[in-house]
């Protein structure tokens, strides 16, 4: 196994800390980490966007993008380079530094979410013990972002939106939460590597039973309304509020906005993928079966990045299939069935770890 | 506990609902080359296939004999919610010496019509019809007020 991402990292690794002095070395990782990062949501935004327009054309019986080179592939890139030379206008009535200051919190929390994910084997930015929990606690940072930019905007729209977003994210992080928990309390551990591990012998989702699936579910539900996505896109919800949140933005700073949403999507999707699919763990039953060596020659970051975009699929097809809810029938759905649901799952999904139920 | 087993039934019945609404998606995904209706339609004017019932430009049906079945009755003028049809009608001397009313000119104000059909369905002779064409633009407004009757054309015999 020469060429894969652990290896490469920990050569890289090797040689920097044998070359510079530790403190030097460490900066020059955290430039290459940061250059990899922008790069990977640059990419992300690339890929996720055209996605997402091919897959709804699909769905509502039409061609989707098909001009912009070989089958429309260059659609998104000529779309960010249009953004980019758009003028970046801030309202008169704007408080100039929340406004401005707004798409850069979104998109940086969006990149710290980044820090625990598992690419590949071992391939990792910061293996932190407390890895779900971070997950978690930054995820509720962007909500700051999302209100900021509301509120700055000096726009009756901006605010509605931003409030709508409030209290949607700050809802569904209960359930989201709780159903990340059911997953910890089998693993024994927060440690995303050490969830991963615990999966050598078949997924999550195939070991737990039933309680898994009802807590994948709700995961994926709520995962959907904190990214605020269709059905749940109560924040932007074009027919009601023009743009939500982002009604007062152009050129880059939109993007930004516009960006973050898909990185977001990916990060949730990932840390499903992570969770409850096994992260880059390839599709094992069991111990030392023929099956498993077969499915070990797949490398580990196709698994991972399969398993990703598959989630992402999914959560598309939620947004090109369902109408948009209310919202009083969003709040009901998550404090009237999910909260519920999730806690008495939280019990039963104990009771399995207790007894140690699962395979 | 009825309560319960309404709450129950709720959740079971919204997924049920979900899932019956991602199914067709889903077809309609995996199945978009057979599925797809998006007509390209610059790149396929050769093969352009439209609905039967598209309405395109109100027309007058004429015969090989130049002969049309308007009577002139100005139904489809009265019909018309904006002014589109005028029709100028003269008075014809029948060989019994009688004078009787016949179409003139049948101008029809492209510009003004909505594709309503309501003068189509008005026509109590089914003397005009909605074509297919769609590429109505010219260089000049007076272009677009059309006159639908041929030259030299008259009323078919026998319709009244």
């Amino acid at each position: 196994m020469g060429l894969s991402f652990e290896n490469i990292t920990n050569n890289i690794h090797d040689w920097l800390y044998n070359t510079f002095n530790p403190t030097i070395a460490l900066l020059i990782e955290f430039t290459i980490i940061g250059v990899l990062v922008i790069g990977l949501f640059s990419v992300l935004g690339l890929v996720l966007i055209l996605m997402e327009r091919k897959v709804s054309a699909w769905m509502q019986l039409r061609l989707g993008p098909n001009r912009v080179g070989p089958k429309g592939m260059f659609q998104t890139v000529a779309d960010t380079v249009k953004l980019i030379v758009k003028e970046g206008m801030t309202p008169t009535g704007a408080d100039k530094l929340l406004f401005n200051l707004a798409p850069f919190i979104v998109m940086i929390v969006a990149m710290v979410i980044l820090a625990p994910l598992m690419f590949a084997k071992g391939f990792q930015i910061w293996d932190i013990n407390i890895g779900v929990f971070f997950f978690i606690a930054i995820s509720s940072v962007s909500v700051i972002g999302i209100l900021m930019a509301g509120w700055a905007s000096n726009n009756k729209y901006s605010l509605l939106g931003a409030m709508r977003s409030g209290a949607q994210i700050v809802s569904y992080e209960l359930s989201a939460g709780l159903s990340v928990i059911s997953i910890v309390v089998l693993a024994g551990s927060l440690r995303v590597s050490d969830i991963i591990a615990s999966q050598q012998d078949g997924w999550w989702i195939f070991k737990g039973h039933l309680p898994v699936w009802i807590a994948f579910v709700i995961f994926i539900i709520a995962v959907t309304a904190e990214t605020n996505r269709a059905p749940f896109d109560l924040a932007e919800a074009e027919s009601e509020l023009t743009a939500g949140f982002h009604t007062e933005y152009s050129g880059m700073k939109f993007a930004l906005f516009f960006l973050a949403e898909y990185v977001n999507i990916f990060v949730v999707c990932a840390i499903g993928a992570t969770l409850f699919l096994g992260g880059w763990m390839p599709l094992h039953f069991g111990t030392g079966t023929k099956f498993n060596e077969v499915m070990d020659y797949i490398p580990s970051s196709i698994w991972f990045f399969g398993k990703t975009f598959f989630l992402i699929f999914v959560i598309m097809w939620f947004r090109w299939t369902f109408p948009r809810m209310r919202i009083d029938q969003l709040l009901n759905l998550e404090w009237k069935y999910l909260l519920p649901i999730s806690m008495i799952n939280l019990l039963l999904v104990t009771l399995i770890a207790i007894m140690k139920w699962y395979f | 506990m009825s309560f319960i087993s309404k709450y129950i039934k709720d959740v079971f019945g919204a997924m049920k609902s979900l899932l019956t609404g991602m199914k067709l998606t889903g077809y309609y995904a995996t199945h978009h080359k057979k599925e797809k209706i998006t007509q390209q339609y610059p790149d396929n004017k050769e093969t352009l296939h439209l609905p039967e019932r598209f309405r395109g430009e109100v027309v007058m049906i004429h015969d090989e004999n130049n002969e049309h079945a308007c009577t002139g009755c100005t139904a489809c003028e009265l019909a018309c919610p904006n002014a589109t049809i005028k029709i100028i009608t003269k008075y014809d001397v029948m060989p019994d010496g009688k004078k009787k009313k016949a179409l003139d000119t049948f101008v029809y104000h492209l510009q003004l019509c909505t594709f309503c059909n309501l003068c189509i369905e008005a026509c109590p002779t089914a003397a005009i019809k909605m074509d297919q064409t769609f590429e109505h633009s010219v260089t000049d407004r007076s272009k677009l007020t059309k006159i639908l009757n041929k030259p030299g054309s008259k009323i078919r015999e026998g319709v009244e």
